[in-house]
């Protein structure tokens, strides 16, 4: 980004972001996969709805969700997708854990809303999907 | 290369083990990446269609060297107008197939995109039959 100008000073398809930087950004924390904070996603997609998880053709692809429960992981391992985002600090199983884990899926938890963490991730030019 | 999987009707935890299953059986297979994603999300949603729909359900995978053949077969109320139900939006799901993030009248047309061949038939009062066949394309596998 470019602060003098306001503009994006890169094309965004050239735009990458380490995990690491995405759980500093949200005051996360790594519930799994603190070792592949070195990874990087491309684009992002917000949603609870798992089908339209499954829709999405982009790799290096960021999941960012507030539907805590065994399904968001089960999705994100069909899907290729390499890591999720838990909005507003919700409690992830133990049955969830162990699924990320066997799927090398790393999983983050952010104390904010959805809102806030999309909104930070595209301000710091992350690139959505759509 | 022949799998056979029961699904138990309303186990939603479970909902997903077999697909995963498939999805490793795959990889093992050195099936295309992008081959194996559209095999398994179409599984995936058709496998969720059991536990949420059915009462029991079973789905047996044929692999051979050139595609994959998945045949699902349910006991359940069937879907009495598959036109209508292939039609994006429109679902029977419970609140409870809802919250796990499914039920949003996705799922059928899913499963057509990711399937190189998709039949759907189906009995009211009985249950449904799905068909999926992928294709390996230029990359046969070996099944030695």
């Amino acid at each position: 980004m470019c602060y003098l100008c306001s503009e994006i000073s890169v094309k965004p398809e050239d735009f990458i972001m380490k995990i690491k930087e995405v759980v500093s950004l949200i005051d996360g924390a790594f519930i799994t996969g603190k070792h592949r904070g070195e990874q990087s996603v491309e684009v992002a997609f917000a949603s609870d709805l798992m089908s339209d998880v499954l829709t999405i053709k982009s790799e290096n692809l960021l999941l960012l969700t507030g539907l805590v429960n065994v399904q968001a992981i089960r999705t994100a391992e069909m899907s290729d997708i390499c890591c999720v985002v838990f909005a507003r600090n919700k409690n992830v199983s133990e049955e969830m854990v162990r699924l990320a884990e066997e799927n090398d899926i790393t999983v983050i938890t952010s104390p904010y809303s959805l809102f806030r963490i999309s909104g930070l991730l595209y301000q710091a030019g992350l690139a959505p999907v759509y | 290369m022949f799998f056979e999987y029961s699904i138990e009707g309303g186990n939603f935890a479970q909902a997903g083990s077999t697909s995963s299953q498939v999805k490793k059986n795959l990889k093992q297979l050195n099936v295309d990446g992008s081959v194996i994603k559209r095999t398994v999300v179409a599984l995936y949603e058709a496998e969720v269609n059991i536990v949420a729909h059915a009462f029991r359900g079973t789905i047996i995978v044929e692999i051979m060297e050139d595609k994959i053949h998945i045949l699902l077969n349910d006991e359940g109320p069937g879907i009495p107008d598959i036109g209508k139900a292939m039609e994006i939006g429109f679902s029977t799901a419970s609140p409870e197939v809802r919250e796990m993030g499914f039920g949003a009248g996705m799922g059928l047309s899913n499963m057509k995109n990711n399937s190189d061949e998709l039949h759907i038939s189906s009995k009211v009062g009985q249950g449904t039959r799905v068909e999926i066949t992928n294709y390996f394309q230029a990359k046969p596998v070996s099944l030695q």
